[in-house]
């Protein structure tokens, strides 16, 4: 294999359709005939339903039909994240879901739904009929450490003090260890906030009956895990459901979850498999769906005055919401890379993953590790300052270092990543002229300049079930289509698995076609795509397949050319006799002679699944610079270079996008990005995108992408994981150029005006009349 | 409230319609749901993603806060317009394409509206203000990085500009401009 395509930078095989707006979104798709879901959300924060009166809003016009949470008779209690299922009960994800609750736990929680002819009447029936429900109110609690305090209100029984996991790490002693004489301390509680995915498609779905089955259309990730947890939460055979998934707007995790694929299919079951469409509002996708889980961290770390860790202890906190979606997986995930990130003889670290009356927080581009790479790295920052160290050089002594082997992940560091990129990324950005220039500055108007790096991995190997599925079919032309268990969601993943198709195949790009509209019904069973895994995970499929279907036309050319199998080879459309060059036929040709062929006729195709037990580390950095307004409370980022060792880069145009979309959001999460609640009702309070503050073009410098390519050994292309990555150290490097800056180092996000107006204040830098009030 | 319906006549694309829509019903509805133009995306229908966006009388507007009847007698473009009845992409549309602008695409065809009428503007804007006549749409995907340059170098081919076209950054880091100060 040549690798013609790979590693080139081909715009994506669906660009030219969507830059015509001809591809078909979910809501594309569905017929106007549709009736129109909403779901009606409760309107306290944790409370019982005493009773609903629909009978006001059963008359208006065009009002098909209200369901409430009364009208669910069997209870169906299920599991909603993206996760693998496990046959090992003691491995399978929470089942705390309810279709429709009388028990709502969270303001937006799903009591009810209105069936309606259009979008008007089923919002006019909404209004009134949220007005008819009477609840019993319940006190309610917000924050993770208080909702582990004796007499906070419980929100499942079975999970006291409301802790839905709690896990603990310990090596070495550190009680020994901090005994050292000489040690240098430095320790601090970091706190990261809620934000939202975004992604500009909402959730949106619909449902209708085929057969005696139901047909659920929907934007999703992982449309087979859908089909499982449909078949779960309706107490139905898995295989009653078929689950389509178009072109999808944005996931980012968010839809990494079953959302509404479930409440959609039952009621269009209850409707005798009526067309029905739930198309989730902006205002409800900010609250009903997914969020990121804010999480507060506490570190301690012990150093000698060489800058080297004795001892090292972290505790982490983790808001969860009312249900447990990906539940304890996010905030493991922080503690996990703990001891690997800056790895040390004597750790004590334990996390706990906490239930709250809020959102439901599950997966979201990173999955723990913005928050975590957050609190690392801020105190990373503040390590290196303690002892009087550069931070990048206290960085470089103390990261992983190559050859570092972890045991449980069979990951291992096979190259030289942190010091490359950090390298690289320096003379990109001018980092070591520009933290002089900017070191000791006064004035209201500071620049300042920092780094800051990560942990993350690829895959979910060893946790969960690794496995990827593709199938190629070839036609008369000898052009193919494949098809993935990886979903295209605008990552890209259609187009890399063309040019390794392309490759490994031996045909030109211009005849592999993906099929991106996935149907569990056809397309071969996979997970869908999450933890960055997509490209690493299909190419073992993809890989395996290709040379199997290779196999199948090198034996149909024997049969055509006379000439043994291992004299011949497919390159660029042709095959070739290797022995001395010749062009005997072009894959073309032969297709179409291994069809009509009278003796032997073939359809030439392949289809394979391959499991795969490996995993890869994924590393990267951010330097930021930044211009900060000290009496304005702004911060401006001026310049922002992330660089990353994704293994081999596939396409290197796509990979920058990911980064860039990384990068961008990043930038939300450090300085804008930020969901409310009343403290008192438990009301979400900036639920839409002009309240809640997305990065804007305006907010964007330049975004510069670069990397380092280490070939990675266990993976099938050389690649790994890059999907999240470039979100993880961003929000830490705005931070530490800020303290850079100002010499405030802020221990809590997003830094916006409301805190550095109240942190540049106790600092002194600020102090009018009106900071004294 | 019992419905309304009123008859619209405008042109859509370049073609004149008549359309019967009901009064409470935005441009967005009847672009989507009459005339089958799904380019037009719903994001957020009250005004603050901008992937609705289509041009108005060569300006670009929110259809979904823009009702339909608003739009009698207007003249009305969509991003199935730009494409030539060859099938052939608009060079803004091709732009978006080569310089790898389009993720997701959701927001795309918006993007690509309010693009489409800088380009054609005749104006040359700074980097500054290019980034503010784009600032009404919202991407989650490509940190606008990407869609920056495929709209400024539109822009400056359009000027006539083709040598500074091509001077645009690419994905490359060669070139790394003293950032802008405070305004």
């Amino acid at each position: 294999m040549s690798n013609k395509y790979i590693g080139q930078a081909v715009t994506r095989l669906d660009a030219h359709d969507k830059a015509m707006g001809r591809i078909k979104y979910t809501d594309d798709m569905c017929d106007k005939s549709a009736l129109v879901i909403r779901v009606l959300h409760s309107t306290v924060a944790n409370g019982i339903v005493k009773s609903i009166d629909t009978s006001e809003a059963e008359k208006i016009p065009g009002v098909v039909r209200i369901f409430t949470c009364f009208d669910l008779k069997e209870k169906h209690y299920y599991p909603t994240a993206g996760h693998p299922w496990s046959t090992d009960p003691h491995h399978q994800d929470i089942a705390d879901r309810l279709i429709m609750t009388d028990h709502p736990l969270f303001y937006g929680d799903d009591i009810g739904a209105v069936v309606a002819e259009d979008e008007v009447a089923a919002s006019q029936a909404l209004r009134i009929l949220e007005k008819s429900v009477v609840y019993e109110e319940l006190p309610f609690v917000l924050d993770a450490q208080e909702a582990m305090e004796e007499g906070a209100p419980l929100l499942h029984e079975k999970f006291p003090n409301n802790v839905l996991a709690h896990t603990e790490i310990h090596m070495g002693s550190v009680e020994e260890a901090i005994k050292e004489p000489g040690l240098i301390k430095c320790e601090g509680w970091y706190e990261t906030q809620p934000v939202q995915h975004c992604h500009i498609e909402n959730f949106i779905c619909y449902a209708y009956g085929e057969g005696d089955r139901t047909v659920v259309v929907t934007s999703t990730q992982i449309p087979h895990i859908v089909r499982r947890v449909i078949g779960q939460a309706t107490g139905m055979d898995w295989g009653k459901f078929r689950v389509i998934k178009p072109y999808v707007g944005g996931g980012f995790g968010n839809k990494q979850d079953v959302l509404y694929e479930p409440l959609c299919a039952w009621i269009s079951i209850q409707l005798g498999g009526r067309l029905v469409k739930l198309d989730v509002p902006r205002e409800e996708t900010f609250i009903c769906n997914r969020i990121r889980h804010a999480i507060k961290y506490h570190i301690t770390s012990w150093m000698r005055p060489d800058g080297s860790f004795a001892a090292r202890t972290f505790k982490a906190w983790c808001n969860n919401g009312a249900y447990s979606s990906h539940g304890h997986a996010i905030a493991a995930k922080g503690l996990n890379a703990f001891p690997q990130l800056y790895p040390c003889d004597n750790i004590d670290g334990e996390t706990w993953t906490v239930y709250t009356n809020r959102s439901v927080a599950g997966a979201m581009r990173g999955y723990g590790m913005p928050q975590a790479s957050y609190a690392f790295e801020v105190h990373a920052e503040d390590c290196a300052r303690a002892v009087g160290m550069d931070p990048l050089e206290f960085r470089r002594k103390n990261l992983m270092p190559v050859g570092y082997y972890h045991a449980f992940s069979k990951n291992e560091l096979y190259s030289d990543t942190f010091n490359q990129c950090f390298d690289k990324g320096a003379e990109i950005i001018g980092y070591y002229e520009k933290a002089k220039k900017y070191a000791n500055q006064t004035g209201d108007i500071r620049r300042g300049i920092a780094a800051s790096t990560f942990w993350y991995n690829t895959a979910v190997y060893p946790i969960a079930l690794e496995t990827s599925s593709c199938r190629i079919v070839m036609n008369q032309d000898g052009s193919v289509q494949f098809q993935l268990g990886e979903t295209e969601i605008g990552q890209g993943a259609d187009t890399v698995a063309a040019q390794m198709i392309a490759d490994t195949v031996g045909i030109p790009l211009s005849m592999v076609h993906p099929i991106s509209c996935q149907d569990t019904d056809v397309t071969p069973f996979g997970t869908g795509v999450y933890a960055s895994r997509g490209t690493y995970t299909l190419g073992f499929s993809v890989r395996q397949t290709a040379l199997l279907l290779k196999e199948k036309i090198l034996e149909a050319a024997h049969q055509f050319t006379r000439m043994p199998v291992y004299n011949l080879d497919l390159v660029d459309g042709k095959i070739i006799r290797t022995t001395d060059g010749r062009e005997l036929m072009t894959i073309g040709e032969l297709a179409l002679s291994k069809l009509y062929t009278t003796e032997g006729s073939q359809h030439l195709t392949a289809e394979s699944t391959y499991q795969i037990k490996s995993n890869a580390y994924s590393f990267g950095v951010c330097f930021a610079e930044v211009e900060v307004d000290i009496p304005m409370c702004r911060v401006r980022v001026l310049n922002i270079v992330n660089v990353h060792d994704c293994g081999q880069v596939i396409n290197p145009l796509l990979a920058a996008g990911q980064v860039h979309g990384g990068q961008s959001m990043g930038i939300g999460y450090a300085l804008s990005e930020k969901l409310l609640w009343d403290e008192k009702t438990g009301r979400p309070l900036n639920n839409n995108l002009l309240d809640y503050k997305m990065s804007s073009f305006m907010d964007h410098p330049r975004l510069v992408a670069d990397f380092v390519e280490n070939y990675e050994p266990t993976s099938a292309y050389g690649t790994k994981g890059l999907g999240e990555p470039p979100t993880c150290p961003v929000a830490p490097a705005i931070r530490n150029a800020i303290g850079q800056a100002t010499g405030v180092y802020i221990n809590e996000l997003p830094l916006s005006p409301h805190t550095l107006f109240r942190e540049f204040t106790d600092a002194g830098l600020i102090n009018d009349s009106f900071a004294e009030e | 409230m019992a419905k309304q319906y009123k008859v619209v006549h405008c042109t859509v694309n370049g073609k004149e319609i008549e359309q019967v829509v009901d009064v409470r019903s935005s441009l967005t509805d009847m672009l989507r749901n009459d005339l089958h133009l799904t380019s037009v995306k719903k994001g957020c229908e009250v005004g603050e993603c901008g992937a609705c966006t289509v041009i108005i009388n060569g300006e670009g507007f929110n259809s979904c806060i823009y009702l339909a009847v608003w739009a009698e007698g207007k003249e009305i473009w969509t991003l199935e317009g730009l494409t030539g009845p060859g099938g052939e992409l608009s060079d803004i549309q091709q732009a978006f394409v080569d310089e790898g602008a389009i993720q997701c695409g959701f927001c795309t065809p918006g993007f690509i509206m309010t693009s489409w009428e800088i380009v054609n503007s005749g104006k040359e804007y700074t980097d500054d203000e290019l980034r503010k006549a784009l600032s009404g749409h919202l991407c989650r995907c490509t940190g606008y990085e990407n869609i920056f340059r495929a709209v400024k170098k539109t822009m400056l081919r359009h000027l006539g500009k083709f040598e500074e076209a091509e001077l645009v950054n690419s994905q490359g880091i060669t070139e790394y401009p003293e950032p802008m100060p405070f305004k």
